[in-house]
């Protein structure tokens, strides 16, 4: 079987490229792929010159806004986007964590107030590589080896 | 940054610094100044804390404001499970100020983002005690006259001690401070405390001896070193008795020398030191009602 029917090719929407394959799962979660009414393929375990292994991901007739895709490089930081129209790329982008993050996170501090009462964590983001994130609220620095993805 | 709230020591800007330094020596020159009359200061004590309490109470009847509140939380309906969220909405109906102190870390932001009126953090677990550190500026203005070129040693538990950490933020703002810290091995400062320093081109120097190096300092601000902090009793007690300041230790020290303390202390300051002029603790206390006041006065605009 040839490697490229592993995941095969959409008309139009976006392929998410290079995500590793650990983050697989926590990318479709975060991007609440798993409530998305259209089509979405992905696979994992691919072979990539870049990474040990990698995953991807297709979907059909979406278009993320910079934004909202920013929100997966907290676990894809190398995750790369490929625009799709009639079967061809018209654009690429590279993830790029942003500077403040809200909701994705959990802090790493079990006496946080965001750990407690139901509220959205919030983040300024004091590294990018490795990550560190600042707490709005409690002011403790979660390290990238102590982060949790809701 | 929300002007009107007293979150954490970086809320407020030097100007501000050097305004509740004035405000308070205002309000210890003519006390009595009833400027909240008429007004309702909520005081929400999820956690007990006689001290910090009594100071915020003395220092809103001094305004002549009016007091709603509780002291535990064990006595109001948060043990029936009602939310901070819930319970901050209900209270900024009522109040037209919230104090609040709460175990949970990041409670009182939270708070500050549902509250319609200001909120002044009194403590919120582990975290931030902005008014303490502003009481210990008021006390290290009014010994020394000027917030520069102070010689600061902090002596004791320097890495979970929440008071030296916003101390030294605080005092980072002024001309050429110079920070000591003298500390066991075990809860020396935390390293992004020294790389802030470092960022800021200050000096800081490091000891773990208790000794003679004390004669150049301006200031000695005594911490409790806790047993609960070591993992191992042992390496608790070979330092217990290391971090004690006693009388015949200030002979060599500077006139102007003032000693500090955030109380309550256990055995760090030895009680032979209570009757040396140099002995600030109980003094700092008192400011600490000027203090409030000049906060409340300032977050509500009334002066
Ligand atoms: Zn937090």
């Amino acid at each position: 079987m040839k490697k490229q029917l592993n995941v095969s090719a959409i008309k139009q929407g976006t392929v998410i490229d290079h995500i590793p394959t650990t983050a697989l799962f926590k990318v479709i979660s975060i991007l609440k792929l798993d409530e998305c009414k259209d089509m979405v393929t992905f696979g994992n375990n691919l072979d990539s010159n870049v990474m040990e292994g990698k995953a991807i991901i297709k979907v059909e007739n979406r278009f993320f806004k910079d934004k909202e895709i920013n929100k997966i490089a907290l676990v894809a930081p190398h995750a790369k986007l490929n625009t799709i129209k009639d079967y061809e790329v018209v654009e690429k982008y590279v993830v790029e964590i942003p500077d403040e993050i809200q909701d994705i996170a959990r802090c790493f501090n079990p006496k946080c107030i965001t750990n407690n009462e139901n509220i959205d964590t919030h983040f300024e983001v004091i590294s990018k590589s490795p990550v560190a994130l600042k707490c709005h609220y409690c002011e403790k620095i979660t390290h990238q080896d102590q982060m949790d993805i809701k | 940054m929300n002007a009107q709230n007293l979150i954490s020591i970086t809320d407020f800007s030097k100007e501000e610094y050097m305004r509740i330094m004035e405000l308070a020596a205002d309000f210890e020159a003519n006390p009595d100044q009833r400027l909240l009359d008429g007004k309702v200061v909520a005081t929400l004590f999820f956690e007990p804390s006689t001290r910090t309490r009594l100071s915020f109470e003395t220092a809103i009847n001094r305004l002549g404001g009016e007091i709603i509140g509780f002291t535990d939380s064990s006595s109001s309906s948060v043990t029936k499970g009602e939310s901070l969220h819930d319970t901050i909405k209900m209270v900024s109906n009522y109040a037209d100020l919230i104090v609040m102190r709460h175990p949970l870390e990041g409670s009182a932001r939270y708070a500050s983002e549902v509250s319609d009126v200001p909120v002044i953090n009194a403590g919120d677990g582990a975290n931030q005690h902005p008014t303490q550190t502003l009481l210990d500026m008021y006390s290290i203005v009014k010994t020394q006259e000027t917030l520069d070129n102070i010689n600061l040693f902090m002596v004791g538990d320097l890495k979970y001690g929440r008071t030296v950490h916003s101390l030294l933020m605080a005092m980072s703002h002024f001309d050429n401070p110079i920070f000591n810290f003298i500390a066991p091995p075990e809860l020396t400062m935390p390293n992004e405390y020294k790389m802030y320093l470092q960022s800021k081109g200050l000096r800081y120097f490091e000891h773990t001896e208790f000794t003679d190096i004390i004669s150049e300092a301006d200031i000695i601000y005594m911490t409790r070193v806790q047993k609960e902090r070591f993992p191992d009793p042992v390496d608790y007690e070979k330092v217990k008795n290391v971090y004690i300041l006693r009388n015949k230790m200030l002979k060599h020290t500077k006139d102007n020398l003032r000693i500090l303390h955030p109380l309550p202390r256990v055995n760090e300051i030895h009680t032979d030191v209570d009757s040396n002029p140099k002995a600030y603790y109980f003094e700092q206390a008192r400011n600490g009602v000027y203090t409030r006041m000049a906060i409340i006065a300032h977050l509500l605009n009334l002066k």
